[in-house]
């Protein structure tokens, strides 16, 4: 016998349901679908395809009208990678439904009225895009998009605006001209020749100090790294010398044209860009990324020129489809590999070019970093026989330029070759980088090679470093990451505390008690006092050191022995480093103990941050100072100091987030109040109660927050002192010596400062006041005071 | 203006998988909830000799790890192929299922899946030897794992 269990997955009982009242809901789930899905690969021809969507659409317009409405105005805002696909299809509907097509064209302005509103500038572009296009669909009049475009060029006439805003008004009238150039010129030349005047005026007036800021490379060879709207204005004027010829863009309206060019054509209305607002927050400049031209791919599609507006368009869509598809790597890696028009490009250089830009995108990456490299592995399984070697190809170009590549994208490199790597057997040509051998070793290219041996260990183990490399390399071969006790052995006897580690570290053994423990400590001498007055309170730095290095030694097994063991003697940890030094001195044992094993220091400081052993801003004194000097230009520092910066900031954030929920909780309860009052007198006592118990912790709160902040703003100019304090020293001495001061270590240094203000621009904006008025002033050397200044003018 | 097309972005990598720990305390509501909940996941095919220091770089790609877990063979203490990583943010590791999911490390392909959340025991495998189940009835040689699976080794 069987019974029919109606659990939460059975399909029996449910669909019965699903038939009834669900009707309308499926037919709009497929309405959608079909509408996403049209121009992905099929049995029948794109045309065909549209032609039999257009017909479906039509006759589900009576009853389906504003959906359709809405799902054709979602992917013209989401999916600009098929822009003129959709386009088409609205033309055809047009073309047989005057009405729905001023609809449609209505709806389009609102929700442009809206993203401008919500800060979406990237979906706005996306929007002028696809009504631009509309045009050589005859769904929208060309003098009309005309009379748009010179009132967002107008805005480059307004005054005390951000430079960003009128950028970002330029940018969306020349990034539309591929698709809409050559019919807007056909209908309005006098009138387009007047706008592009304009913004040829605009472009030559407008600063361009942020630039230096946001190059990978500094070099002008052999690809300059241009300013993005002097790269876009290049490419159109390029266009237009061309008489508009544009033979890349995929437009299926062409084969519709002796329907589309009967259809009547509407006006977009009067659209007055939306003033500027303090809360404005418009795209950053960026830098184009180019590191392949046509002499790099041998054979094969030629690849078009840095100033062709084919390739514009064709970045533009693979990054689209990046954006669209980042969450699941398959189909990100299938939709870049099947691209429209593949056969005559050479598409896997594009790609690599396009993944790699976003990669060393300065200030940061689009997406998480990781994902392009498992976006690339996607992509060398598809296509083994040739995207492999266009890789291989990249890192080549980029290990010979790495002279003039900025620090944080050699960071993202290195990190991105090494976890590379560990999914191919560290295969690699070593050999070939053996001219950075004979190169001191803080030059960027043997500096490069040691610091990924030292990541890839990190994913491996140290013997296997030392078999994946020629023995050549063994200069460059990471230490082997062992622990360094200094209680060691019956040698080192004569050593201060000696003694007491040997105690300490039997007592540990046998599970003594905290408060035994510090009695044993207490017999260490103070090497800071001269008399024995005082009973042990205050900095005692070989109570720390014999303590910490016999715990650590004790714990060395594996990263969970040494959190088990600070979280055991957390206690007696709290004790010791009551005061900055001794915060300071615990780092200083950190780093001795295990000064080849950078990851433990890593997790180690992270561990001792977040059980409030140490805090920030002593981690931030500790990697400056001069025990770590150097340390200084090593990877791993750098990774700390991040690190470090953001647990601080995602503090202040939670605290925030607390802080706010609270003052919610209370409004809530005071709208509850107001509707409830002439309740009960309990009640009301009761609700009073809850006021004042939230009013306390609302304040609690406040003080928290601030304090927070107060802490995370220390913190900054902690940094930012230590970095002008370091830099000015080094200009002082080559200048009074005569000497360059440009050396590796001055290269390092400055883009580790301009590294500081890229990666925290968010939270540092909070404080650009006390930044300009304490710390980068006139007074500063014109070198230091440039990083801030190029930092200012990203506007971020 | 709310459209999400869902249609269009999926985000399958981070789904939830068929698996169910039969061992979970509580009822399936309870645990379906957990694994939409969690910030931990289960890492399976690990080597032997795969140690948390690696575990915790290649983690780290997708966010700040708060701990690693290793599985330990039930008698004799020692890694025995499988993990839990957990993320102090759900964000983080939903990154990790959608990028280190499926990749190397120790040259072997990993998977990752939900879990519920660590409980004390839970490090230990469950396979009649003390190893996982998957190394009892194997019955290919992996030196990584101990060789042949138990049943090939046990005559």
């Amino acid at each position: 016998m069987s019974r029919r269990r109606h659990s939460d997955g059975d399909d029996g009982g449910q669909s019965h349901k699903r038939r009834r009242t669900s009707e309308p809901i499926e037919i709009e789930d497929r309405l959608e679908s079909l509408i996403c899905r049209v121009g992905e690969k099929s049995t029948s021809s794109l045309e065909s395809n549209l032609e039999g969507l257009a017909g479906v659409l039509e006759a589900d317009l009576p009853n389906y009208k504003n959906k359709i409405l809405r799902i054709l105005c979602a992917v013209a805002r989401l999916l600009p990678e098929k822009l003129t696909v959709y386009t088409t299809l609205v033309g055809l509907l047009n073309a047989r439904n005057y009405n729905f097509g001023g609809e449609f064209v209505e709806a389009m302005i609102r929700q442009l009225k809206e993203t401008l509103k919500a800060n979406l500038y990237t979906e706005a572009l996306y929007l002028v895009r696809f009504l631009s296009d509309l045009v050589n669909c005859h769904v929208i009049a060309a003098p009309s998009m005309v009379a748009m475009f010179e009132n967002f060029v107008s805005v480059t006439q307004e005054e005390d605006v951000p430079q960003v805003r009128s950028d970002w008004f330029v940018y969306v009238v020349l990034s539309s001209l591929p698709w809409v150039g050559k019919e807007l010129y056909e209908k309005k030349d006098v009138e387009m020749d007047r706008l592009l005047n304009q913004i040829d005026g605009y472009l030559k007036r407008r600063l361009k100090t942020h630039v230096p800021m946001l190059q990978v490379w500094t070099a002008e060879k052999p690809h300059p790294q241009e300013e993005y709207l002097d790269c876009l204005w290049s490419q159109i004027q390029k266009m237009k010398k061309d008489r508009w010829q544009e033979r890349h863009i995929l437009r299926p309206y062409v084969a519709f044209d002796s329907v589309l060019c009967e259809a009547l054509q509407h006006n977009l209305p009067p659209f007055t860009p939306p003033a500027h607002m303090p809360d404005c927050q418009y795209p950053m400049p960026r830098v184009v990324f180019r590191m392949f031209d046509y002499t790099d791919a041998p054979e094969g599609p030629v690849m078009p020129g840095s100033h062709s507006v084919e390739r514009f368009v064709i970045e533009e869509n693979l990054h689209n489809i990046v954006k669209s598809h980042w969450r699941e790597r398959k189909t990100c890696a299938a939709q870049l590999l099947s691209y429209p028009g593949k056969n005559k490009i050479p598409l896997n250089y594009h790609i690599v070019e396009v993944i790699f830009g976003e990669l060393f995108q300065l200030p940061c990456p689009p997406h998480i970093d990781v994902m392009y490299t498992t976006l690339l592995i996607e992509l060398c399984k598809l296509q083994p026989g040739s995207l492999p070697q266009v890789l291989a190809q990249a890192t080549e170009m980029m290990y010979i330029r790495l002279d003039t590549m900025n620090t944080t994208c050699i960071d993202r490199l290195l990190n991105w070759f090494s976890h590379h790597l560990s999914n191919f057997q560290f295969r690699w040509s070593w050999d070939d980088w053996a001219d950075c051998l004979t190169m001191d070793a803080d030059k960027p290219k043997p500096k490069f090679v040691k610091e990924v041996l030292e990541k890839c260990m990190r994913l491996s183990y140290h013997q296997r470093i030392v078999d994946i490399v020629p023995p050549t390399f063994s200069a460059l071969i990471p230490a082997d990451p062992i622990f360094f006790y200094k209680y060691q052995d019956e040698a080192n006897s004569a050593l201060p505390g000696y003694a007491v580690a040997i105690t300490v570290g039997n007592a540990i053994k046998n599970r003594a008690s905290n408060e035994e423990i510090l009695t044993v400590l207490k017999d260490v001498p103070n090497p800071n006092q001269e008399d024995d007055d005082d009973e042990g309170e205050g900095f005692n730095p070989l109570k720390i050191e014999v303590f910490l290095q016999t715990l650590l030694h004790l714990a060395a097994k594996s990263f969970s022995h040494s959190f088990s063991a600070l979280a055991k003697f957390h206690e007696i940890l709290k004790a010791l480093t009551d005061c900055d030094e001794g915060k300071l001195h615990i780092l200083r044992v950190v780093y001795e103990v295990w000064r080849n094993h950078p990851q433990m220091i890593s997790v180690l400081v992270d561990k001792l941050i977040r059980t409030q052993i140490v805090d920030c801003a002593a981690v931030a004194n500790w990697l400056f100072s001069p025990n770590m000097a150097h340390e200084f230009t090593r990877f791993y520092v750098w990774e700390i100091l991040h690190s470090t910066i953001r647990k601080m900031n995602k503090h202040v954030q939670k605290i925030q987030k607390e802080l706010e929920e609270a003052k919610e909780k209370l409004e809530k309860q005071q709208h509850k109040k107001q509707k409830d009052s002439g309740d009960e007198e309990d009640m009301e006592k009761n609700s009073e109660d809850e006021e004042g118990l939230l009013e306390e912790q609302i304040d609690r709160l406040q003080e928290k927050v601030e304090s927070a902040q107060s802490e995370q703003k220390n913190l900054f100019l902690v940094i930012f002192q230590r970095f002008i304090m370091m830099l000015t020293e080094h200009l002082v001495r080559c200048e009074t010596g005569s000497v360059d001061f440009n050396t590796p270590w001055y290269k390092n240094c400055i883009e580790r400062l301009q590294q500081i203000f890229l990666m925290h621009h968010v939270t540092i904006q909070q404080y650009m006041g006390t930044l300009e008025n304490l710390l980068f002033t006139a007074e500063l050397d014109h070198h230091i005071l440039a990083v801030y200044q190029q930092f200012c003018a990203l506007q971020l | 203006m709310s459209i999400k097309l869902n249609a269009l972005f999926s985000d399958s990598y981070v789904d939830v998988s068929q698996y169910r720990d039969q061992h979970f305390k509580g009822n399936r509501y309870e645990q379906e909830k957990l694994l939409k909940q969690s910030n931990t996941l289960y890492v399976g095919n690990l080597s032997f000799y795969t140690t948390e220091e690696q575990v915790y770089e290649l983690f780290s790609k997708s966010g700040d790890v708060k701990r690693i877990i290793i599985g330990l063979d039930k008698v004799k203490k020692t890694a025995c192929g499988f993990c839990f990583v957990e993320y102090y943010t759900r964000a983080d590791a939903e990154n990790a299922m959608r990028f280190v999911n499926g990749t190397r490390l120790d040259d072997r392909i990993i998977r990752t899946d939900w879990d519920a959340g660590f409980k004390e025991g839970r490090q230990y495998g469950r396979g009649k030897s003390g190893g996982q189940v998957r190394d009892e009835y194997r019955q290919d040689y992996d030196p990584a794992r101990g060789g042949y699976g138990k049943v090939v080794a046990r005559p």
